[in-house]
């Protein structure tokens, strides 16, 4: 192990660590409002709203997340859709995490007993306050703890979009190998570097799961 | 108060309310009484529109409460409003567990009528006196055993001041030794002269306090009078041998 190479090579890496960061929280950020979309169409009555965001849901959960970026941003300027690399990365990576959000969040709306909505509704609150006040707040402990595991996969899908030449931690690690022919020193510390925001995110979902269950040990 | 006119309701094939008439009169207390399926919670269910009926008429006060002729988000305002005027107690009490007692109670009358905190909390600390559990008001209901949770559901039914409360076999999920507490209550409740309509399982109390007792099984009403007469001489056959395996017990 060359640990000077190491050392040298950790601010150039540390600058890319922050793209993924940058990029993993649009696309969370994005990501959840495309799943709460996702989530709104499958609640319509109306059939085929519904049923575009099922189809939706199963043709993301059925293809490789690589596939869909080299899809879009490949295929995409044949018919005029041309993204810049990080747009791209920030836009398939919201899109894709999307749907898999759409059912963490509709999974734990349905884990919440059909008797609460049925006593906020028989005091004489609407849907959408019965909701809000009364359901999603038992939904939100499992959601937060389903939505948590998403947020690492996304931190991790991330590496992915060094193909499209984002410079990101994985790509900016491959630049540097390339100059100085050390894999294992760079990939290591990228790998540190990808353990500490995995356990960042982890510590933050874990905080917001007590802040949500307090009410079960008062 | 309560008017129920030739109702019927199916679930899919099955049709489990055929052509139910009562009447609730004001400070009124009605008993439902009958075997599992006979129809009775479903009934009951129908009157708050937790249940949509497929035929008949439901009204209260005069004002309608099932209406096939509002849509979408009319029916929605129309049903909210009515329900206000209902308070319902259910079987497995469904108190909201995120919210401590007292917030249990005061939602509704802070939410649905803009009652400012302070005197929400009045409010609520007295309905909780009223049900014995002024003390638990900061709790939290996991905390609370069967009957203080039943009690404190009364309590936020009782909240927006309903003009009638319904009751869905509100002590069948309790330990035995747990009845008597929410009995209780609800024989408070009867002596202010609330309008009621019960369902239950508990044929003594049953007896005790009501003005009129039914008997339903297979989704229609076998037999209905006074509930000294309905429970010590029944007419109907059907009625005698439920009463039969019940009483026994």
């Amino acid at each position: 192990m060359d640990f000077n190479l190491m050392v040298d090579v950790t601010p150039l890496l540390l600058k890319a660590a922050w793209v993924t960061i940058d990029v993993s929280a649009r696309s969370l950020f994005f990501g959840f409002f495309v799943a709460c979309g996702l989530v709104f169409m499958q609640s319509l009555r109306f059939a085929p709203v519904r049923w575009l965001a099922r189809g939706y849901v199963s043709a993301i959960r059925g293809t490789p997340y690589f596939v869909q970026l080299l899809l879009v941003f490949y295929g995409g300027p044949s018919i005029g859709f041309r993204l810049d690399p990080l747009t791209c990365g920030v836009f398939v990576g919201a899109f894709n995490i999307g749907a898999y959000m759409s059912e963490a969040i509709r999974g734990s709306i349905e884990s919440v007993d059909s008797g609460q909505a049925e006593a906020s509704r028989s005091l004489g609150f609407g849907k959408a306050q019965t909701l809000i006040s009364i359901v999603l707040p038992q939904a939100a402990p499992l959601m937060i703890r389903s939505l948590g595991v998403l947020a690492i996969v996304v931190v991790k899908n991330s590496s992915l979009i060094s193909i499209i030449s984002v410079v990101e931690l994985t790509y900016q690690a491959q630049r540097l190998i390339g100059s100085t022919y050390k894999p294992l020193e760079i990939f290591t510390i990228s790998a540190l570097m990808y353990i500490v925001i995995v356990y960042a995110v982890m510590g933050i979902i874990e905080l917001a799961y007590r802040r949500a269950t307090r009410y079960t040990t008062l | 108060m309560v008017e129920i006119r030739n109702v019927h309701k199916r679930f899919g094939d099955l049709e489990v309310l055929k052509g139910i008439n009562l009447t609730v009169n004001r400070g009124k207390i009605i008993s439902i009484i009958g075997p599992s399926g006979s129809g009775k919670s479903t009934l009951l269910r129908s009157v708050n529109h937790l249940e949509v009926i497929d035929q008949g008429e439901i009204s209260l006060d005069g004002a309608r409460v099932n209406r096939p002729d509002l849509k979408g988000l009319a029916f929605e305002k129309h049903i909210n409003h009515i329900r206000q005027n209902m308070g319902m107690v259910f079987q497995h009490f469904n108190l909201f567990p995120h919210l401590s007692t007292i917030d249990n109670v005061t939602l509704a009358p802070r939410k649905l009528k803009g009652m400012d905190p302070k005197k929400a909390r009045e409010w609520g600390m007295d309905l909780l006196d009223r049900v014995g559990l002024a003390q638990k008001a900061d709790v939290f209901p996991n905390w609370l055993s069967g009957g203080q949770k039943q009690r404190v559901a009364i309590a936020r039914a009782l909240a927006m001041e309903p003009k009638v409360m319904l009751f869905d076999e509100a002590t069948s999920a309790l330990d035995p030794e747990l009845v008597e507490e929410v009995n209780l209550v609800m024989r408070g409740l009867a002596e202010e002269h609330m309008t009621m309509l019960i369902v239950t399982h508990e044929m003594g109390f049953a007896r005790d306090v009501s003005d009129w007792a039914m008997f339903m099984d297979g989704g229609v009403v076998v037999e209905e009078d006074d509930p000294q007469k309905l429970f010590s001489n029944p007419e109907q056959e059907r009625t005698q041998s439920f009463l039969r395996k019940h009483l026994r017990s």
